[in-house]
């Protein structure tokens, strides 16, 4: 039970503090759950981000069910996903009750602006921690550069991306003279 | 029966809008066409406040757009539908990893998927530093790279990231804060 709270309440925490999307939430989740609480590991984390994007769903709700069904089953995934929109949903309705010009205000518009600048670097920070266990080799580097590449000049699926990435990780396995996969 | 209705259709969006919360835009134009619940207009509407808001912008739309349909409870409804496929299929998919994790296959493809992953991460990380480090519009106007850099918000970044680096203990929200007050003071967006 008390774990079942923890988890709802660090991600309503993060679902209040999550400007951008599901990526700028990465700098938190590795504080919150590798560092501090020892829940999940970083290539864990990778894994996660890397199946949500292909799945049914937004990105940082899928991580949220992972997470929380990792530790405590069905009902941790629910809880820790509610846990996450929870606070969002308060704040839209008032929102969308009161302030319906709400993202026009001079306030608003600079505070986002300069909110925006942290969530570069928040992501920037992410990617130098991760870098380590998931570029291993030359292959590793080139399946990154590769992705990285098509998916800021092309507009192909990250579906895709991610499905071919999969294969190619299979595929390398298979070539003769390598012992693949087993230094992992 | 709206309560239903919204929470159908928006399970069809979390069913259908795969990868990240702009995903589901294309779907909402959709409902906007198929249904009286809101205008493309408010569409638009939403993504502003969406994008000005904690919260994934998918969670953010589907409040919004409920709660503009039905009230309170619409907001809550239309966002427990968008997030029921993830559960269900999040949960099958977590089951069916932890039986095969040690499988050679699934390991090798993780090894794949690991620096794609990365990448796609770095790829959304350009597309936020596009709009906040750099005024496209600006340049497009002068052609010179003085006014493409945005100055005070590449400083910002990079005392923000030297912040990062020697005070680790720091919480990255208080990062966030302050950068927001930053962008008051010195009106980031130019108004």
């Amino acid at each position: 039970m008390n774990e079942l709270w923890q988890l709802f309440t660090i991600f309503a925490q993060i679902g209040a503090v999550t400007f951008g999307g599901g990526y700028a939430m990465l700098p938190i989740l590795t504080r919150e759950f590798v560092d501090r609480r020892h829940w999940v590991t970083d290539s864990e984390l990778t894994d996660y981000f890397a199946i949500g994007q292909c799945t049914p769903g937004i990105i940082a709700v899928n991580v949220a069910t992972f997470i929380g069904n990792k530790r405590k089953g069905l009902v941790g995934g629910i809880v820790a996903t509610l846990g996450l929109v929870s606070i969002p949903i308060v704040i839209i309705t008032i929102i969308a009750a009161f302030l319906s010009n709400f993202a026009e205000y001079a306030l608003v518009k600079n505070a986002f602006a300069g909110i925006r600048v942290c969530v570069c670097v928040l992501i920037i920070n992410a990617i130098l921690r991760l870098w380590k266990k998931s570029i291993l080799d030359a292959p590793t580097l080139i399946i990154f550069l590769v992705v990285f590449a098509l998916s800021v000049f092309s507009s192909l699926s990250p579906i895709l991306l991610v499905v071919a990435a999969a294969a190619v990780g299979i595929l390398l396995r298979q070539l003769p003279g390598r012992k693949g996969g087993e230094e992992t | 029966m709206i309560f239903l209705k919204l929470y159908y259709e928006f399970a069809k969006v979390g069913l259908f809008s795969i990868g990240g919360g702009l995903a589901t835009i294309p779907f909402l134009y959709d409902l906007a066409d198929r249904t009286a619940w809101f205008s493309h207009a408010d569409v638009a509407n939403m993504i502003a406040i969406a994008e000005s808001t904690p919260g994934a912008i998918g969670v953010n739309m589907a409040t919004y757009a409920g709660y503009t349909t039905a009230g309170v409870l619409g907001g809550i409804i239309a966002t427990l539908g968008l997030i029921t496929p993830a559960i269900v299929i999040i949960t099958l998919v977590a089951r069916i990893l932890n039986h095969f994790m040690n499988n050679p296959y699934v390991e090798s493809a993780f090894r794949g998927l690991r620096p794609a992953s990365i990448a796609l991460i770095a790829a959304a990380g350009i597309s936020v530093a596009k709009v906040s480090l750099l005024d496209l519009d600006a340049y497009a106007e002068t052609g010179s790279v003085s006014d493409l850099i945005v100055w005070k918000a590449v400083i910002l970044g990079v005392l923000l990231f030297l912040g990062q680096k020697y005070f680790p203990k720091v919480h990255p929200v208080v990062f966030i804060a302050l950068s927001a007050v930053v962008g008051i003071i010195f009106q980031f967006a130019g108004v």
